[in-house]
Order: C-alpha cells, then sequence, then structure tokens
C-alpha cells in the first residue's frame, strides 16, 4: 500500500487490483480538494509534465492540464499539428528533444497502439499513456470505475454493458480490464461489424440485442460511434445505428429498474443516446468529467512521487 | 524496548481541562473561533476538547474541523514514508475567524508550517493560534512556537513522544520511547 506497483501507467493491464484501490482512494481526496474555494494544493511544485497529444483531444487534454496544475506542477503542451512531427522527426528524438529541457513526466496520447509502452522502454520520463490508438486509455477506464463506485457504491458484482464501437475504442478495453480487475461482470454490445472476433477471450459476453443487454446490466456505458476511424462503412447509415443501437428515454422507462448511463464523450445526440437520457438524472455523465480530474490528480500525484 | 510514561491517564486529564479553561480564558463564547485538528493523530486532542468544552463548560457553538497536509508537505519525494492522505472535512467558512490549530506533539514544526499553507485554502483567518499536548523543546527547525501547551518535553532525537488516546490505544496517556534507527526522522 501508498506505493503504485508500476512507474508509468501505459494500461490498465499492466496494473494491480490493489493499484486501482490505491487511485481511487487519493482520487477521493482530490475530489475534496477541488471542492474547496482554493482548488489548489502544493505537492508537484517541482515537476515539469509535458503532454504531447499527436491526436486530437479536448477534455483528456484540458482534464491533464487542469489535474496537473491543480497539483502546482509546470505543465508545457503541445499538439503534433504544429510541431516538428509534420517535418518527419521520429517520436523518440521529438521526445528525447522535450526532456532535454529538464522534464519529468509526459502524457502522451498518439495513434499507434503501444507508442507509449515503446516510449517508456526508451527515454528516461515517467509516461502516462493519455489514449494509444485502439489499444488503451487508462486514465478514462478508472474514472469510468471510479464514477460506478461513486453512483452504486462499489464494482465489484456490479453488471456492466459497453454498447457500440466496441472495435475501434481504446475505452472499451481499458474499462474491460478496469471492472474485471474489480470482480464486475462485463458485456459488450454493438453492431458484429464492431465487435472485435475473438473478445471472448477477454472473459467478456457478447450481446447484440441492446433489450436484453439493458435488461441484463445495472451500468451501460455507451461508447461514441467513432466515425473519424472508420475506413469502410461497418454499418447501413446512422440513423439505423441510432434505431439499433441507441438509447432514448422511451426505452429506458421501459425497463424493469433504473441503470446507470455513462458516456466517455463527446455524444452524438440522438446516436448513441438522446438528449433527454444524456441530461437525465440516470447519466453520469457529468460526474465524470468531474472525476477525471479527480483521478487523473491522483495518477500523476502517486506516479510523481516514484520519480527520483 | 524500555518506554517511560510521561503523562498518565490522570495528568492528561487535568492538562486538558486546563487547556479547556486556557481557550475560555482567551476565546469566551468562541463565537468567532474554529478548532482545526490537524491529521492525522491532532484529530483525538481536537474532538477531546470540544467535548470537555461542550460537557463541562457549556459552550456549545464550536465549529470543529479536520485539515489533512499531506499534499502541503515540503518532503514530497524526500522521505520513504507513506504518502497516504487522510480526510480534510472543514465545512464552515474560515474567513476572518480566529483559528485554532491543535496537535498532538510539535517536533520541528514542519507540518504546523504545512497547516499554514493548507489552511489558505478555506479562506483568510483574521488570526491563528496553535495548541499542542507535547511540545518538544531544542528541536525546531522552523520558528514556530505554541500559544498553548500542554507539557513542555525534552527529548533527544532517537526518541519518540507517543500519545495514546483511549478511542484509538485504549488508554490515555504519553510515553517516551526509544527508536532504534539513529537516522533522524523526518516527521
Amino acid at each position: 500500500m501508498s506505493a503504485l506497483t508500476v512507474d508509468h501507467l501505459l494500461g490498465i493491464k499492466y496494473l494491480q487490483p490493489e493499484d486501482i484501490q490505491l487511485i481511487f482512494e487519493t482520487a477521493d481526496h482530490f475530489k475534496e480538494v477541488i471542492n474547496r474555494p482554493i482548488k489548489k494544493v502544493p505537492s508537484l511544485r517541482d515537476i515539469t509534465i509535458a503532454n504531447i497529444f499527436f491526436e486530437n483531444s479536448t477534455r483528456t487534454k484540458l482534464s491533464f492540464e487542469l489535474a496537473q496544475k491543480r497539483l502546482s506542477a509546470d505543465v508545457i503542451s503541445f499538439s503534433a499539428a504544429q510541431s516538428s512531427v509534420k517535418k518527419g522527426e521520429t517520436l523518440i528524438d521529438t521526445v528525447n528533444n522535450i526532456l532535454a529541457m529538464k522534464v519529468d513526466m509526459v502524457v502522451m496520447r498518439h495513434a499507434n497502439p503501444g507508442a507509449a509502452y515503446f516510449l517508456s522502454k526508451n527515454v528516461k520520463a515517467s509516461i502516462i499513456n493519455a489514449g494509444d490508438g485502439a489499444h488503451e486509455h487508462p486514465t478514462q477506464g478508472l474514472l469510468d470505475s471510479y464514477s460506478i463506485r461513486e453512483r452504486l457504491g462499489e464494482v465489484a458484482g456490479k453488471k456492466v454493458v459497453i454498447v457500440g464501437d466496441i472495435l475501434h475504442s481504446r475505452v472499451a478495453l481499458s474499462n474491460i480490464y478496469a471492472l474485471q480487475m474489480q470482480g464486475a461482470e462485463v458485456k459488450v454490445c454493438g453492431p458484429k461489424t464492431l465487435i472485435p472476433r475473438y473478445i471472448e477471450s477477454l472473459g467478456v459476453t457478447v450481446e447484440s440485442n441492446l433489450r436484453k443487454a439493458l435488461e441484463w446490466c445495472d451500468v451501460a456505458n455507451m461508447l461514441r460511434v467513432q466515425n473519424e476511424r472508420m475506413d469502410v462503412n461497418y454499418f447501413p447509415s446512422t440513423r439505423e445505428y441510432g434505431q439499433q443501437y441507441g438509447v432514448d428515454k422511451a426505452l429506458l422507462d421501459s425497463l424493469n429498474k433504473e441503470i446507470v448511463i455513462m458516456h466517455p464523450g463527446p455524444i452524438n445526440r440522438g446516436v448513441e443516446i438522446t438528449s433527454d437520457v444524456a441530461d437525465s438524472k440516470q447519466s453520469v455523465i457529468l460526474n465524470q468529467v468531474e472525476n477525471g480530474v479527480a483521478i487523473r490528480m491522483a495518477v500523476i500525484y502517486l506516479l510523481a512521487s516514484k520519480i527520483q | 524496548m524500555s518506554q517511560k510514561v510521561l503523562l498518565t491517564s490522570k495528568e492528561v486529564n487535568i492538562i486538558l481541562h486546563r487547556l479547556a479553561c486556557q481557550l475560555i480564558e482567551k476565546h469566551l463564547d468562541f463565537s468567532n473561533t474554529v478548532l482545526i485538528g490537524i491529521q492525522p493523530r491532532g484529530t483525538f486532542l481536537a474532538n477531546r476538547l470540544k467535548t470537555l468544552l461542550e460537557q463541562e463548560y457549556q459552550i456549545n457553538t464550536i465549529a470543529l474541523g479536520y485539515l489533512d497536509i499531506t499534499f502541503f508537505r515540503d518532503d514530497f519525494r524526500r522521505t520513504d514514508k507513506p504518502i497516504d492522505a487522510n480526510k480534510t472535512s472543514i465545512d464552515f467558512l474560515i474567513e476572518n475567524k480566529k483559528v485554532i490549530f491543535i496537535d498532538d506533539v510539535l517536533y520541528t514544526g514542519r507540518s504546523i508550517r504545512s497547516a499554514l499553507t493548507a489552511i489558505q485554502s478555506f479562506g483568510r483567518p483574521s488570526e491563528i493560534e496553535l495548541l499542542v499536548l507535547i511540545d518538544r523543546r531544542f528541536s525546531r527547525h522552523l520558528p514556530i512556537q505554541p500559544d498553548y501547551r500542554g507539557r513542555q518535553v525534552d527529548a533527544i532525537n532517537n526518541e519518540k513522544v507517543k500519545v495514546s488516546w483511549t478511542e484509538q490505544d485504549g488508554e490515555d496517556a504519553v510515553f517516551l520511547v526509544p527508536t532504534i534507527t539513529n537516522q533522524q526522522p523526518i516527521p
């Protein structure tokens, strides 16, 4: 207890259940901090963090930056669009150039799966994966579980269905690992074309009927349809997807229990969920955003405490 | 390992009454004063004083909060000690209030320095005082002194002052315990 077993956060699969517990307990304290009149602690005064985003991101980048600033770290942020990456510089060179400016920690999002792992083996800094292709998005996985724990008391024994584009989703994989590690049962639901072929090997079950999946679950995590990653047509039309796999208020009210609705954002309103569902009291979407800052503060704080 | 009793349960009780009276002498009805127990071990003393003031002296308007200083310490990444935090709960405003920090042992003064920074997150108090049960003389790293002290103790650096409370450890008592390491602890 009291220190993580890892030096980098590359994915949930590298963590132990105790790590997740420690991150959650630390996040509880930071959640109290970010609700104070002055929402800042001086712990990381002597730490510099670089946020390197080779892929577009709004909320993850903002959430990381805010978490770093709440901890009093010095922050430099950079997006690939404005960088020498366009001029052909390699990933290691780019990062080493940044590290030469005495940076202690790197938060990176990259389109290639394994980019964060590769970086952790090749540069001397603590690495946090903020999403690597369709592989993992560990802080999102953590904050989703944390939000479930907050709403339902605990994660163990809960039934969670992840609905939508499982194939292109790093959020799905991190969620599956995190939920199973904490003893929850996971089902995935979506069009067959968007369910990876060997998904059962992860210990999850597949359901193609949304209503059945919702009747089974305590929590439904509605993933975004990632149009930007779809090179071919995986379903006939957005409208048809919405009819088959979208949740509307009528469907939610027709269930014989009250389930929790989650969405990692950004929402395609009317596709994955309708507006009245997104804004209903069953939805914890905005809690997820608030918890994201607390979880990222906890991860950064715990990793920073291991920097020599 | 031999430990020396510094204060017995009876002595602790007398000291608590004296400290309560000293607080009343200065703060009267506590209408503009708040008590802040420093986590983790100062909270027991803070709770005791509040109970005593309420039950023995009929002062029922006492605001009590707990302040955790973990994220404000100056030894982050410089110590092997656990970094576990405790709960902060201050559900009132401290703006323009008289704040009394309450802790069990004052040693180097670094915890209190952290608490002085931490409390700023909750507003600007009109003044801050410090109450400790045990004041270890000659061991301060910073110019911090208590306003109210239970007992002053001369302890050498490889001795530890251990405060037991009935609710946590089964009895009220203060011990002087020799530590095995010669390394100077960073409290």
